[in-house]
């Protein structure tokens, strides 16, 4: 017998009714369930950060969370963020530094980053670098991404690094 | 890859988890943040009937001074709750510089005291803090509730007192020595550490009258050094003694040789991490 359930998700403001088993992750329900493809999923085990969204605001891995875990929390996505006409501050700051190659971590490392942006605080080249340990880049070397969020950061919290 | 399938139960109170659990015969497994387990299911190492998510038991989220000067932290607390916690900062300060190392600001927004508590890795910093600060666990299953202390709770790698029909509710600590040294080695920031040391000190007129040292990623369980701290007590830190305890650090573990380093290098920064920390302690229980 198939084990499934309906669950009501929040994600970016709206609200999505979606069928799923328990066993189903978060990312997977996001991708699958609602064509949300942004989020990225790589090693499946919470290790990579490809598939780092916010949950109320707070960065996590949905590939360490189940779909009906996340009942009754308000999940943002990178499609949250912008669109490919519209890029978001973060986003912008991301192009002008040439701070993506392949761009499969991308949506990872901008809601890692976002979640530091929002607690508009200065923070030193070295902070950045120990909040972004948990997002593997295979292309960039990170310099590019450090560049991005250290002046994204510093425009915003008044006081740069 | 996924996880294989299982049923789903949503707790809503401590009591509805034990009946679960105990209803299962240790076929259900708890989940609250899922940081350990979740890699667990996904690479299908555990198969369970039944996860039982106690990750809205509301009860499981205090933070509280108890009776004689206690801190009772409930098992839903999160990595993160401790970080930003004035008061357990104020009290524990050790607590929030350890919160560091724990994986990355993803891994401590979701994942728990009990969980890290439960799962009993020794390399994680939770059983070393629980063994250092003297705490004891508060549990509850089919015949009621029980207090564990920690030196009696980490039996072996990922292996606990806890029974099969046992949920953990609380963490309760004792006061204790304010000045504390922190230190672990990883080859990257939240990574697993190969080796670590913890140390908290209380002086009376410039001598050390009190000296805790524990370690972990060094052996089974987390260990303390409790030799070492006893030949501590009574004497400035100097030369001597600092040796001799870094010293028996060295013999007090059994660290493994594996891909990330050999148990000789693992001995040698036993040593090394539990000098570091007897200066950093030693430096602020004096000044």
């Amino acid at each position: 017998m198939l084990n499934r359930r309906t669950i009501t998700l929040n994600v970016n403001g709206e609200a999505h009714e979606l069928e799923v088993e328990p066993r189903h992750l978060l990312a997977d329900a996001l991708r699958e369930g609602l064509g949300l493809t942004g989020t990225h999923i790589g090693c499946e085990h919470g290790v990579c950060g490809a598939c780092t969204i916010l949950l109320d605001g707070e960065s996590i891995r949905s590939c360490l969370l189940l779909a009906v875990q996340a009942e009754g929390h308000e999940i943002t996505t990178v499609e949250g963020l912008g669109d490919s006409n519209h890029l978001n501050f973060l986003q912008q700051k991301f192009r002008e530094h040439h701070a993506l190659q392949c761009g499969f971590c991308t949506p990872g490392m901008l809601m890692t980053a976002t979640e530091l942006l929002n607690q508009r605080t200065s923070l030193t080249e070295r902070d950045i670098r120990d909040a972004l340990s948990g997002n593997l880049c295979r292309c960039t070397g990170y310099d590019h991404i450090i560049a991005a969020i250290s002046e994204a950061i510093a425009e915003t919290s008044g006081a740069g690094p | 890859m996924k996880p294989p399938p299982f049923e789903y139960f949503r707790a809503s109170n401590p009591e509805e988890a034990v009946a679960a659990l105990g209803a299962h015969g240790g076929n259900a497994k708890l989940i609250a943040g899922g940081q350990s387990l979740m890699p667990m299911l996904n690479f299908r190492l555990l198969e369970p009937e039944l996860l039982i998510d106690i990750s809205k038991i509301a009860s499981l989220k205090r933070i509280e001074k108890g009776s004689s000067g206690r801190w009772v932290i409930g098992a839903g607390v999160r990595h993160r709750d401790i970080l930003v916690s004035e008061v357990l900062g104020n009290s524990y300060p050790i607590l929030r510089a350890a919160m560091t190392h724990v994986a990355h600001v993803a891994i401590r927004n979701r994942g728990t005291i009990g969980g890290s508590l439960a799962h009993g890795d020794p390399a994680a910093e939770w059983p070393m803090l629980a063994l250092l600060l003297d705490a004891e666990i508060e549990v509850l299953g089919r015949s009621g509730q029980r207090m564990i202390e920690a030196k009696d709770f980490f039996l072996g790698a990922l292996h606990t007192s806890l029974s099969e029909d046992e949920i953990i509710l609380a963490i309760h600590l004792p006061p204790a020595p304010v000045a504390w040294g922190f230190f672990e080695t990883a080859r990257r920031a939240g990574d697993f550490a190969l080796a670590g040391a913890g140390v908290l000190l209380e002086t009376q007129n410039g001598k050390i009258s009190e000296a805790r040292i524990a370690l972990l990623g060094l052996g089974e369980t987390p260990i303390r050094v409790y030799d070492a701290e006893a030949k501590l007590e009574g004497e400035n830190l100097n030369s001597t003694n600092r040796a001799a305890a870094m010293e028996a650090a060295k013999a007090a573990c059994q660290p493994m040789t594996d891909l990330h380093a050999s148990a000789e290098f693992r001995v040698h920064l036993a040593g090394i991490m539990t000098g570091r920390s007897l200066d950093a302690a030693w430096g602020q229980a004096i000044c």
